[in-house]
């Protein structure tokens, strides 16, 4: 495959492209999809590429603009309905969840509901509450939605290219803190398949299961805990539903610790699903509690003081694995007939 | 309208010039890159907020948007605290988990500002039904944008209004443009006012850079809510001078509006309130004197932001949930 790098953002605008070239039922709406201020490089020129009558710009009307992509995946077509972000999508929660998810079950598994979701978790830069929001875990709970969050510029095209694909509704939610990620990208059309994950990175001592920018996150603390003599498996879940469990009960039983983050809240979030599956199904493996590593239950502050303090990365990453080794030597579990040594 | 009196019209004046040179000095700081909140500023559309408010009693109750420097200041918010709000320090008026897109000044009666579209249109409906339930005369003011009208909140706002008859008056800012899109773009017809009449309740159009109309406006509609007559929908045509957020005069990418804005640079409606006060007899040394005090002012409360302390590191919990204690 002729591959060259393109940035994360770069990767969904191909994979918009080629699915447009190829697929006339593939078309875009959402708000400020005409304005990089919205949605950076990642859909850039799209609307002179296919014109604005396929690259729709809508008004502030996410509840009717997501319907009305329902609507049009019913009636044949294949839409992109792209919410520049996920704080603003809350106010389509209806479609989404009453009409795109409940449809194919409703009515027998007679119909489909080919459509792609996009939200955008943009957050930072002293927004605060109702800017920076990641709410991915929310749409993992209802049954009929799929959710995949890439992590890497090829996954950002192969994913989406799969969503599209999809014959039932997608969440696709990418990360605006990702979008200046470079890597090779295939020129061709592939898709990446929606519920399996990648092992990033091989390791004995810890798993870290990571999901999007986490991912990013714990690459950067692998490299470090590497330095301190403390190799560790990185598992980038890329699809939170359908989940992987088979890669990450691998690697759990491989290093029997476990490390699971998110950039979501911390209380029923993605990574508590995660612990969950894995304590239901590896519990023999674990040689230590799993921990998570999440964003506190708190709304996002502004004041750069707060905001320093409030967002999770590399360092809660290194920090929750050497405790989790540390766990090892002193847990209660250790002495246990059924904890291996 | 020569029955608005003269201390009325001068208190407009400095209402407008506190919003002008508060957001122009916000301006200033945004490039400096000591401010990084991000700011949408009101330049352009002062009379709306002057206007209205200036209508208003203490106790009346307002709601705002993203572009909510210019109600906070005429609602009487105090403008150090939105400085170090902005500053994102401890003594900003939302304790610096809010910065500019999230102020509140209950003590004035500012009960919130936000920046998800549409928002607080339903909350400004619902302070009014609290008012009737608690047998008050209050009136509660939600103002909003021309965006905002796309939202099916605000339709539905609306119509629970008119039905119930409540004391709220809608403030619709019509400034053309919903971020990078012109009001064009997003609409079949330019008619946002006729969803007043539709819902059942009286729309006006009126020119937001005029801010003696706008405060005629807003007295018959603030009078018919005191009285019992329910609802009104004022249509303000104004124009903000710079993009969507940030200082910048034409960000709005692939749009616009050169043209447009120069035109509408030419009917400042801070200039139009002055010209008024001179016809009326104020010497223009006494105008300069308002201005030169207000930029003392504006100074005044970017000292007080700028050795204002931040929240403490492990304040971040702090007010996920109300407490007294915390409260104070
Ligand atoms: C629910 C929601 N959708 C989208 C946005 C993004 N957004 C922020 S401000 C804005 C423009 C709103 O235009 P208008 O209501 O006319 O207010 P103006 O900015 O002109 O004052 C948009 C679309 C948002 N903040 N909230
Ligand atoms: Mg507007």
């Amino acid at each position: 495959m002729n591959t060259r790098p393109l940035t994360y953002a770069q990767a969904i605008r191909e994979a918009l492209a080629q699915m447009m070239e190829r697929d006339p039922r593939v078309f875009v709406i959402g708000q400020g999809v005409w304005s990089p201020w919205y949605v950076g490089t990642s859909m850039q020129d799209l609307d002179r590429q296919f014109g604005r009558e396929r690259v729709i710009d809508s008004p502030v009307s996410e509840n009717a603009t997501t319907g009305v992509g329902i609507g049009a995946a019913l009636a044949g077509m294949r839409p992109v309905v792209i919410h520049p972000r996920v704080d603003f999508m809350l106010l389509a929660v209806d479609q989404l969840v009453n009409e795109a998810a409940n449809w194919c079950y409703m009515f027998g598994g007679q119909v489909s509901v080919p459509i792609v979701i996009r939200p955008i978790i943009n957050r930072g830069g002293e927004q605060g509450a109702q800017h920076s929001q990641a709410l991915h875990a929310w749409f993992m709970h209802v049954p009929g939605l799929k959710v995949v969050m890439p992590a890497t510029p090829y996954d950002a095209k192969g994913l989406l290219v799969a969503s599209i694909l999809d014959d039932n509704p997608v969440l696709y939610v990418d990360d605006r803190w990702l979008y200046m990620e470079t890597a090779d990208v295939p020129e061709e059309l592939y898709s990446v398949p929606i519920g399996q994950a990648a092992v990033r990175r091989a390791g004995r001592d810890a798993t870290v299961v990571a999901i999007s920018y986490m991912v990013k996150a714990a690459v950067e603390a692998g490299e470090r805990l590497s330095h301190e003599g403390v190799d560790v498996e990185i598992i980038d879940v890329r699809s939170l539903k359908p989940l992987d469990d088979a890669t990450i009960l691998a690697s759990v039983r491989k290093t029997g610790h476990v490390v699971v983050a998110d950039s979501g809240w911390r209380t029923c979030g993605a990574a508590a699903e995660i612990s969950a599956r894995i304590s239901e199904h590896a519990f023999d493996a674990l040689r230590a509690p799993v921990a998570r590593v999440a964003l506190p239950d708190v709304p996002a502050p502004t004041s750069r003081a707060l905001e320093g303090v409030y967002y999770v990365g590399a360092d809660h990453i290194a920090a929750a694995v050497r405790r989790v080794l540390h766990e090892r030597a002193t847990h209660p579990l250790r002495g246990r007939a059924s904890v291996p040594p | 309208m020569d029955d608005i009196p003269i201390t009325l019209l001068r208190a407009m004046y400095v209402t407008m010039l506190r919003i002008r040179r508060f957001e122009e000095h916000v301006a200033r700081l945004v490039e400096r890159g000591e401010i990084k909140t991000p700011c949408h500023l009101y330049i352009g559309q002062e009379a709306v907020a002057a206007g209205i408010c200036a209508a208003l009693r203490v106790d009346d109750q307002i709601f705002g948007t993203h572009r909510s420097h210019g109600h906070y200041l005429a609602k009487g918010g105090d403008m150090q605290a939105m400085m170090a709000e902005i500053y994102g320090k401890r003594t900003g008026c939302s304790r610096g988990r809010g910065g500019s897109m999230h102020l509140i000044a209950p003590e004035v009666g500012l009960l919130g500002t936000v920046p998800i579209v549409s928002g607080t249109i339903p909350l400004a409906v619902g302070a009014a039904l609290a008012a009737m339930l608690q047998g008050c005369d209050r009136v509660t003011v939600a103002f909003f944008g021309d965006g905002a009208m796309e939202e099916g909140t605000a339709h539905e706002s609306l119509n629970l209004a008119a039905h119930r008859r409540l004391p709220v008056v809608f403030v619709c800012e019509n400034n053309l443009y919903s971020s990078h899109l012109s009001l064009f773009e997003r609409r079949a017809r330019d008619n946002i006012v006729d969803a007043a009449a539709a819902h059942g309740l009286v729309g006006i159009r009126v020119d937001g850079n005029d801010a003696e109309a706008v405060h005629a406006a807003a007295s018959q509609a603030v009078a018919r809510a005191r009285s019992g007559g329910g609802a009104t929908f004022l249509e303000c045509r104004t124009y903000r001078w710079r993009g969507h957020v940030g200082p910048s005069w034409d960000l709005d990418v692939g749009v616009k509006r050169k043209d447009e804005l120069r035109e509408w640079l030419s009917r400042d409606p801070i200039a139009r309130l002055r010209q008024s006060l001179v016809s009326a007899g104020v010497p223009t040394e006494v105008l300069d004197r308002l201005d030169d005090d207000v930029q003392a002012e504006v100074a005044r409360a970017e000292a007080y932001a700028k050795q204002s302390p931040y929240p403490a590191a492990d304040e971040l919990t702090m007010h996920v949930f109300y407490s007294e204690d915390a409260s104070r």
